[in-house]
This record gives C-alpha cells, sequence and structure tokens, in this order.
C-alpha cells in the first residue's frame, strides 16, 4: 500500500518538477507552441 | 488465445495506415496514365476529374503534380521570372515542389499548402477512433467472457498461510508509477481523441475546453515520470523476462488458463513475459512519438524509418511501391500522431488483461503488487521454480 502510494506521489513530484523544469530551459509546452511573433501571450 | 487476437489487432491496425498511404504515392513513371482527355481544358481538370474525385475513386494527379512550368533556362526569352505562369506558381506551392523561401527562420514555414492534411484529420476521426474503441471493447467483452466461462482462478486448497516475500518495495514503486502513470495518460488521452467526438455533444462545448485544456497538461507532463518508471522496470526485470525452456511447457499448457494444470514457472511465467515485453517495446515507441509530439517538428522519426524501410525492400514485398521519404515536417507530426494513439490503443488492450489477472482474475496475484508478500501456496502453484530458488536463498541466508 505504502508502495503504491509512493508511486503516485512520484508521478506527482515528476510531473511538477518537469512542468518547472522544462519552464526554466526554456522548453514548456507553451514556450514551444509558441514564439515572440505571437503576441497573444 | 488473446496473443493470437492480440496478433490479428496489431496486424490490421498497422496494416490500415499504410493502406492508406498507398493513395499518396505516385504512379509509377511507366505506367499508362488514365485516358482522360483533358483538350477541353487546355490540360487543366475537367468534369471527368472532378466526378472521379467525388466518387472516392482514385486520380492521377500528374497532370497537375508534373505540370509546373518552366524556368528561365529551359523556356529561354521570357524575362527575369522565367516560364512559370501564376497557375504554375500555385501548383508548385500545393504540391510542395518548388523551392519555396519564406522570411521565418524554420524550415518548417515554407510548406504554404500541405497535401496529407485531411486525410490524416479523417483517419484521426474516422477509422483510428473507431477501431481503437472497438479494440477496448472487444478486449473488455473477451475478458468477460474469460470470467464467465472459466471463472476466478483459485488457489487450490485454499491460501496456507504462511507468505513469502517476491517482490521488494522498489519494484513496487516502480511498478505503481508506471501503472498510475499510465492510468492518467490512458485517459487523458482518450480524452483528448474523443473529446470533440463525444464530449462536446453529451456536455458541451465550455466542459470540453476545461477537460482538454487539464488533459493536454497532465498528459504532457505525467509522460515524464512514465518514462522514468518504464527505464526502472526493464533495468529491474528484464533479467527474470528472457525466454527460457519453462516457457515452452507454459504454453504447451495454456498457461494453466485451459484446464487445471499448474505449469512450472520461474519469477515471472512466459504470459507476464508477454506483458513486459509488450509494454517495454510498445511503450518505447510510444514515447519516442511521444517526444516528437511534445516538441514539435524537431523530432522527425517517419521520413528516415520510411526511407529505411524501401531501402531494404520492405516495401516493395508488401506490395507497396515506395513510401515518401521526404515527408514534410507536418506528414510527419501527422503521422506521429496517428502512431502515438494506434500504440496507445494497443497498450491499453495489453493492460486490460494485466489489470484483469491481476486483480479479478486470480485469487491471490494482486497480493504481489500490493503488499510484495505472497501466499506460498499460490507461489507453488503458479510459480513453483520461482519459490524453490526462493526457499533455498532463505535457507543459506539465515535471517539475522
Amino acid at each position: 500500500m505504502k508502495a503504491m502510494l509512493a508511486g503516485f506521489l512520484g508521478v506527482a513530484v515528476i510531473g511538477v518538477v518537469a512542468y518547472l523544469g522544462l519552464h526554466e530551459i526554456g522548453f514548456s509546452s507553451q514556450e514551444v507552441y509558441s514564439s515572440d511573433n505571437v503576441r497573444v501571450d | 488465445m488473446l496473443r493470437h487476437l492480440m496478433a490479428l489487432f496489431i496486424l490490421a491496425l498497422v496494416a490500415l495506415p499504410l493502406g492508406a498511404t498507398a493513395q499518396d504515392v505516385r504512379l509509377p513513371e511507366n505506367a499508362t496514365p488514365s485516358a482522360i482527355d483533358r483538350n477541353s481544358t487546355g490540360g487543366a481538370q475537367n468534369l471527368a476529374d472532378i466526378e472521379r474525385r467525388q466518387n472516392g475513386a482514385e486520380i492521377d494527379d500528374g497532370f497537375r503534380r508534373d505540370n509546373l512550368g518552366g524556368d528561365a533556362s529551359t523556356v529561354p526569352g521570357l524575362g527575369p521570372l522565367g516560364g512559370r505562369s501564376d497557375p504554375d506558381l500555385w501548383r508548385g506551392i500545393r504540391y510542395n515542389e518548388l523551392p519555396v523561401r519564406v522570411s521565418t527562420m524554420n524550415k518548417t514555414g515554407r510548406v504554404l499548402v500541405q497535401d496529407n492534411g485531411m486525410w490524416w484529420l479523417n483517419f484521426r476521426e474516422g477509422p483510428l477512433a473507431t477501431y481503437g474503441i472497438w479494440l477496448l471493447a472487444g478486449m473488455l467483452v473477451l475478458l468477460a467472457a474469460f470470467y464467465l466461462l472459466r471463472g476466478r482462478i483459485r488457489i487450490e486448497g485454499g491460501k496456507v498461510g504462511r507468505t513469502v516475500t517476491r517482490f521488494k518495495a522498489i519494484e513496487r514503486f516502480a511498478h505503481w508509477m508506471l501503472a498510475g502513470s499510465f492510468i492518467l495518460l490512458a485517459l487523458t488521452g482518450l480524452a483528448t481523441l474523443f473529446g470533440r467526438k463525444v464530449v462536446i455533444p453529451l456536455l458541451g462545448h465550455e466542459f470540453n475546453s476545461v477537460l482538454l485544456t487539464g488533459s493536454k497538461f497532465i498528459h504532457n507532463n505525467v509522460s515524464w515520470a512514465f518514462m522514468i518508471a518504464l527505464v526502472m522496470v526493464f533495468v529491474m526485470w528484464v533479467y527474470h523476462n528472457l525466454p527460457d525452456r519453462t516457457d515452452w511447457t507454459w504454453i504447451k499448457q495454456a498457461g494453466g488458463f485451459i484446464g487445471n494444470n499448474h505449469p512450472p514457472a520461474k519469477k515471472f511465467n512466459f504470459g507476464q513475459k508477454i506483458v513486459f515485453w509488450g509494454v517495454i517495446l510498445l511503450g518505447f515507441s510510444v514515447s519516442l512519438s511521444g517526444l516528437s509530439l511534445l516538441f514539435p517538428f524537431e523530432v522527425q522519426l517517419f521520413g528516415h524509418t520510411f526511407g529505411i524501410i524501401n531501402d531494404i525492400g520492405m516495401a516493395e514485398a508488401a506490395g507497396l511501391g515506395p513510401l515518401q521519404s521526404d515527408l514534410t515536417p507536418h506528414a510527419e507530426m501527422q503521422y506521429a500522431q496517428l502512431w502515438h494513439a494506434i500504440i496507445g490503443f494497443l497498450m491499453m488492450a495489453l493492460i486490460l488483461g494485466h489489470i484483469y489477472i491481476g486483480t479479478l482474475g486470480m485469487e491471490g496475484a494482486y497480493d504481489a503488487m500490493g503488499s510484495g508478500e505472497v501466499d506460498e501456496r499460490w507461489a507453488e502453484q503458479h510459480h513453483s521454480i520461482w519459490l524453490d530458488e526462493v526457499k533455498q536463498d532463505n535457507r543459506q541466508t539465515p535471517a539475522e
């Protein structure tokens, strides 16, 4: 049971780290799907 | 039985996009062109062409694709713009044949009109969605039928009460990270594919919008956990999933699913090895195409792959003629999306079977991943060789 919860927690943690980490290195989804020429965001 | 059906489904699903690709392949040069008289329009489309397209018949569009005019060297005396009229230029853009130069730095911007967009959209909304759902529904029906016919596979004689450790904490952690991320990815992936078709009619645009925005966010970020867990699971268990002689016995006795046999097995039996290798190989493939989708136009897999398939003669052997190896970036992304979805459906079908046998299908199986401790009689009946090895290890290293 603990391993299962730890696994799910791992999913969440890695998800958050990926989200923030990719943003730091300029590869977040927002940056990849957009560009400086798009003035919407 | 399940395996054969799986193989059939895989073959059918793999064959489908290849069949559609044949329409994009140009006719070989020595083929006689269809006898349509275009004198009335001076070489352009006429009614016969339009009727053929409307009836879904195959059209030879060489009269448009190859009619791109000339340039200053081949049609001299026509000035600096050369021998291309406006229609020639537009045909060149339409078929991506002319060297276009655009002011954006990214060469993706050079594709002004792309040929495969509607084919991809129709395939995604049609055969992909339809066959995918039938695959999953069929799998559920198969499992239900199996349960009704065979029932739950019981531990003969009931549990004995003594347990033995089957999976350590780190193994269970990696499995549940893989499983949890897979469930999230599967649900969000299905939402993404079926949102427009199913969610909008039922629950409206606003709900669908929120659902899909959230789905994309979850899908893109949880994918990393899936890939990490996949590597962990591979490293931990690849040795135990290599084929060995006990697998042949297991196959011959149909895994004990039919009848009351208990074929011997080591840590993983052949059925589990199929799931392992299925998850590893399909997971690797879905991860590659997924990375291509995460970083659009950066990771381009299909043109190169088609080139290899051409070079080794597989395309010809399958009767398809040369596959296009110079795909536009947009065609690459479209193929990546289709492949990603197809492999996703295959994985979902496989995992439905895995979830069934690990929960409802077999008494005592869940304990292995739940607590890590399995009943000794369960181990004796399903993994006898493994149990002997474990007992021997326990005798050699007495508990401290």
